[in-house]
C-alpha cells in the first residue's frame, strides 16, 4: 500500500455531489467526480495530478442528493413516501377512547377521520348506538339523555363541541358519551 | 467401429439432466451431443439479453418451453441507467414467434415490454402458461388483457414490480368465464381498483389457485370474500389494510385467515393498522415467509406478531423492528434462513431509529441457519462483521449497506477492511456480496484472495487506488458480475485485466476515473466484449483521458447492438470507423 502516494493529506476524495457541478433530474445524469478531480493512479503512472484539488467537507452533503443511494428500489422509495406524505396529511392518526357509560367496554377512534363535529357525532351515534339531540350554544345538547363530553389536556370534562373543530382535535385526550343524571351538570335538558 | 451412443438412448440419458450448466458442458462433448442436447432443450436462461442474438438462440433450441432473460444491468434499480437505455423484449418475442411456436413460458427482468409483445405473445403461443415480468416496464392494462382473453391454459400471472401504465381495472374481466386453470395471480403493481364481483369469479372458478398477490386498491371487504372463496391458497399479498377498524370486520377477516390452513407466504399489508395484526395470529405458525417491508408498524407490534412465526425461513422487514425486535426474531424464528431489513427513511434527513449493527449480530448469532442477508443501517462496526462471519460461516448472500459514504468503523474510526476480510475469509460459500462503508484497497486485497465463490459483487465510494480493482480482477475466482459506483480507480487495472472480463458476465462503473481512451483500446483490443460508454456528452468532444461517465462492458457473441440510443457509444471494433452510437449504419 504505501509504495502508493499517500493521499490522505492532501485529502483528495471523490467529492460528493453537493458541490457547484450537481444537476438534478431524471434525465441528467450525475457525476460524483468533477473533471478537474483526478489523482495519480500509480506511481508508475505518469498522469500528472492536477492542481484543483478539493478537500472534503466534515460532515457529508446530504443524502437526498446522490443519485441512486442508498439503493433502495424506486419502487419501494415510492411507496413508503405515499405512507408518509399520507400520515403527514392525517397526523398519523389522533386514536382516542371512548366511554359511554352503561357499556361494559371501551371502543376506541381516530379523530382525523372526520372533519368536524357532525361527522363525528354520527359515528359516535352509529358505534354506540345512541342519539345525541341537538346542539344549542348556550344550552347544550337538547333532545337526548346522552350527552357526548371529552377529557382535555387540562384533565377537566367539556361539552363536545363548543371549540372550534382543529382546537378539539389537539386538545381532546378522551371522550366518553355520559347518560342521564349525570349529564345534568353539562348543560342538558331531556 | 466407433462407438456411438444412438441419439434414441442419448436424448433419455439427457432428459435426467436439469440443470443448465450441466446440458452446457454436455453440447461441449461433440457435435452429435451439441446436436442432441440442442433439440431436446426445454429451459433457456439468458442473463444478459444482449450476450447472444435472439435467432441464434430460437434456432438452436426448437423445442424450448421456457424462456428466461435478464435486460437492464442491476444498477438500473437506483436509477443509474438513463431511460431509453434498451433491453427491449420484442426482438425476442418476435424470434420465438417465428421458431418456437412450443414455448409455455416466459419470464423477464428488468426488460422493456410493449403490449405489442404481449399480444404477439398470446397470439403466437397457443399453449402459453406462464408469464413472470418482474421490474420491466413499457406496457399498460391493454396489454395484460390480450394475454388474459387469449391465453386458455394461462396459470401464471405474475407483474413484480412492473411499472405499468395503468388505464383502469378491466382487464380483469377479460379472463373468458371458461378459464379456470389460473395457479397464481399477482397485480400488486397496479394502481387501478378491479371489480372486486369480477375477481371474486374468477377465484371460485379456479381451484388450482395456490398464489394471490392483490394491490392496494382492494379493500378489507374485497379480502374477506375472496380468502372465503380460496381457503387453499398458499401465498398472499394482500390488499389495504387501511380501513378504520369495525369490531365486525375485524372478526370476519380473522375467520377468514384461519380458514386458510394451507397459508405459507403472506406479503402486501400496505398502511397496516396494528389493531389488525391479530387477524393474522392464526396463520402465523404456519407461515415461512413474510414480507412486512411495506408496513410502517412499530417494534412491539411487530415482535407480537414475529413471536408467533416459528416456522418463518424468510422475513422482510423495515428497520422500523429495531434492535430490540431482532433479539426477539433470533429467539423465535430459529428455521430463518433469509432476513432482509429495509430503510424507512430512505433520505435519512433524520435517522433516529434504534437499529444498529447489534440487531444483525442477534440475528447471526441466533439463527443457525441464516444463510441470506439484505441489511440497510447507518454505520457499523468491524467487531460484529467478525461475529457475524464468525457465528455464521454459511452465509451465501451478504449485502450490506451502511448508509452513511465513507463511514469507518464509528468504534474505532477504522476503515471496515478487518470486517469485511473476516466474511471473505469465513464465509466460504458466499455467492453474493456488497461492501459499503469506509473501504480501503487492503479490503479488496482480501476479498480478491478469499471470495473464491463470490459470483456477484457490488460497490459504492470505496477504496483508494486502482489496486482495489487489480485484487479484486486478479482474484475472485468465479466472479461473474462486478458493479462499482464512485470508486476512484480507473485505466489501469481494466486494461491489466481485460481477458477477465471475457469470463464474466459483466461490469458496470459508474462515476469512476474510467477515460475514454481506455474504453477504446478495451474495445479494440477484446473482440467479444462490448463496451459501452453511456455518457450524456459525446465523448469524441472531450479528451481521451477525461473521465466518462458510465461504462458497462459485458461479453457477447452477438457483436454490438443495433438499438442504443443516443447517449450510448459503442466504440467499432475497426478503428477506423471510431465511435458511434448507431454501431453499423
Amino acid at each position: 500500500m504505501d509504495e502508493f502516494v499517500n493521499l490522505k493529506e492532501t485529502e483528495l476524495r471523490l467529492g460528493l455531489p453537493g458541490t457547484d457541478n450537481v444537476c438534478e433530474g431524471k434525465e441528467s445524469i450525475i457525476s460524483c467526480c468533477n473533471n478537474n478531480n483526478k489523482r495519480a493512479l500509480s506511481s508508475d503512472n505518469e498522469k500528472e495530478i492536477e492542481s484543483s484539488s478539493r478537500k472534503t467537507e466534515t460532515s457529508p452533503p446530504r443524502k437526498a442528493q446522490i443519485v441512486g443511494w442508498p439503493p433502495v428500489r424506486s419502487y419501494r422509495k415510492n411507496n413508503i413516501q405515499t405512507k408518509k406524505n399520507e400520515s403527514e396529511h392525517e397526523g398519523q392518526g389522533i386514536y382516542v377512547k371512548v366511554s359511554m357509560d352503561g357499556a361494559p367496554y371501551l371502543r376506541k377512534i381516530d379523530l382525523s377521520c372526520y372533519k368536524g363535529y357532525s361527522e363525528l357525532l354520527k359515528a359516535l351515534e352509529l358505534m354506540f348506538k345512541f342519539s345525541v339531540g341537538e346542539y344549542f350554544e348556550r344550552d347544550g345538547y337538547k333532545g337526548s339523555e346522552f350527552v357526548p363530553t371529552y377529557e382535555d389536556k387540562d384533565g377537566d370534562w367539556m361539552l363536545i363541541g363548543d371549540v372550534p373543530w382543529e382546537m378539539f382535535i389537539c386538545t381532546c385526550k378522551r371522550l366518553r358519551i355520559m347518560k342521564g343524571s349525570e349529564a345534568k351538570g353539562l348543560g342538558c335538558g331531556v | 467401429m466407433g462407438l456411438r451412443l444412438p441419439s434414441k438412448v442419448l436424448e433419455h440419458i439427457l432428459s435426467f439432466i436439469d440443470s443448465n450448466e450441466d446440458r452446457n458442458s454436455v453440447s461441449l462433448v461433440c457435435k452429435s451431443w451439441f446436436e442432441t442436447e440442442r433439440k431436446t432443450r426445454k429451459r433457456v436462461f439468458v442473463g444478459n439479453c444482449y450476450a447472444v442474438s435472439p435467432a441464434a438462440v430460437a434456432k438452436r433450441f426448437p423445442e424450448v418451453r421456457s424462456l428466461t432473460l435478464k435486460g437492464k444491468p442491476h444498477f438500473a434499480d437506483y436509477n443509474l441507467v438513463p431511460d431509453g437505455w434498451g433491453g427491449y423484449a420484442w426482438p425476442w418475442i418476435e424470434a420465438m414467434a417465428a421458431k418456437c411456436p412450443s414455448l409455455e413460458e416466459i419470464r423477464l427482468k428488468r426488460m422493456v415490454v410493449t403490449d405489442e409483445c404481449l399480444e404477439k405473445i398470446a397470439a403466437s403461443f397457443k399453449d402459453f402458461k406462464v408469464l413472470v415480468l418482474t421490474s420491466c416496464e413499457g406496457f399498460s392494462t391493454d396489454g395484460i388483457a390480450a394475454i388474459a382473453a387469449t391465453c386458455r391454459n394461462l396459470r401464471v400471472l405474475e407483474l413484480r414490480e412492473c411499472i405499468v401504465e395503468d388505464l383502469g381495472g378491466d382487464w380483469l374481466s377479460y379472463f373468458p368465464e371458461t378459464s379456470t386453470s389460473l395457479v397464481s395471480l399477482d397485480f400488486s403493481c397496479l394502481d387501478s381498483e378491479v371489480k372486486i364481483s369480477d375477481l371474486e369469479r374468477l377465484v371460485s372458478r379456479s381451484p388450482n389457485l395456490k398464489s394471490l398477490k392483490l394491490n392496494p386498491a382492494v379493500t378489507l371487504d374485497g379480502l374477506v370474500s375472496l380468502l372465503r372463496r380460496a381457503p387453499q391458497l398458499t401465498e398472499l399479498g394482500t390488499g389495504s389494510f387501511a380501513a378504520q377498524l369495525k369490531p365486525e370486520a375485524f372478526s370476519k377477516l380473522s375467520e377468514a385467515f384461519s380458514n386458510c390452513k394451507q397459508l405459507q407466504s403472506l406479503s402486501g399489508l400496505w398502511d397496516v393498522l396494528p389493531e389488525y395484526l391479530p387477524a393474522l395470529y392464526s396463520v402465523c405458525p404456519g407461515l415461512t415467509s413474510l414480507n412486512l417491508s411495506y408496513a410502517t408498524v412499530r417494534m412491539p407490534d411487530l415482535v407480537e406478531l414475529l413471536r408467533r412465526c416459528s416456522k418463518l425461513q424468510k422475513l422482510w422487514v423495515m428497520d422500523l423492528i429495531e434492535d430490540k425486535g431482532l433479539e426477539a426474531v433470533a429467539s423465535y424464528c430459529k428455521e430463518l434462513r433469509e432476513l432482509r431489513v429495509f430503510p424507512s427513511a430512505p433520505d435519512l434527513d433524520e435517522a433516529n431509529i434504534p437499529l444498529t449493527e447489534q440487531g444483525l449480530v442477534f440475528v447471526s448469532k441466533g439463527c443457525r441457519k441464516l444463510e441470506s442477508v439484505l441489511y440497510f443501517c447507518v454505520q457499523f462496526t468491524n467487531a460484529a462483521l467478525l461475529t457475524i462471519a464468525r457465528k455464521r460461516p454459511n452465509l451465501k448472500c451478504f449485502r450490506l449497506c451502511v448508509i452513511e459514504p465513507f463511514a469507518p468503523d464509528y468504534k474505532t474510526n477504522e476503515p471496515l477492511d478487518k470486517g469485511f476480510k473476516a466474511i471473505a475469509e469465513g464465509c466460504k460459500d458466499l455467492r453474493r456480496l456488497s461492501v459499503s462503508g469506509l473501504l480501503s484497497d487492503k479490503a479488496f486485497k482480501y476479498i480478491g484472495k478469499h471470495a473464491k465463490k463470490v459470483r456477484m459483487l457490488s460497490i459504492a465510494f470505496a477504496g483508494d487506488s486502482d489496486l482495489m480493482l487489480h485484487h479484486l480482477l486478479s482474484g475472485c475466482e468465479s466472479l461473474k458480475k462486478l458493479e462499482i459506483r464512485d470508486c476512484p480507480f480507473g485505466d489501469t487495472a481494466l486494461l491489466e485485466h481485460a481477458a477477465k472480463l471475457e469470463t464474466m458476465r459483466s461490469l458496470w462503473m459508474s462515476s469512476c476515473f474510467v477515460s475514454f481512451g481506455a474504453c477504446k483500446l478495451l474495445s479494440q483490443k477484446m473482440p467479444r466484449l462490448n463496451v459501452e460508454v453511456i455518457d450524456e456528452h459525446p465523448p469524441e468532444t472531450r479528451p481521451e483521458s477525461s473521465p466518462v461517465e458510465r461504462i458497462y462492458i459485458y461479453r457477447t457473441v452477438a457483436g454490438p447492438r443495433m438499438d442504443t440510443p443516443e447517449f450510448v457509444w459503442t466504440i467499432h471494433k475497426n478503428p477506423e470507423i471510431g465511435v458511434s452510437h448507431l454501431a453499423i449504419k
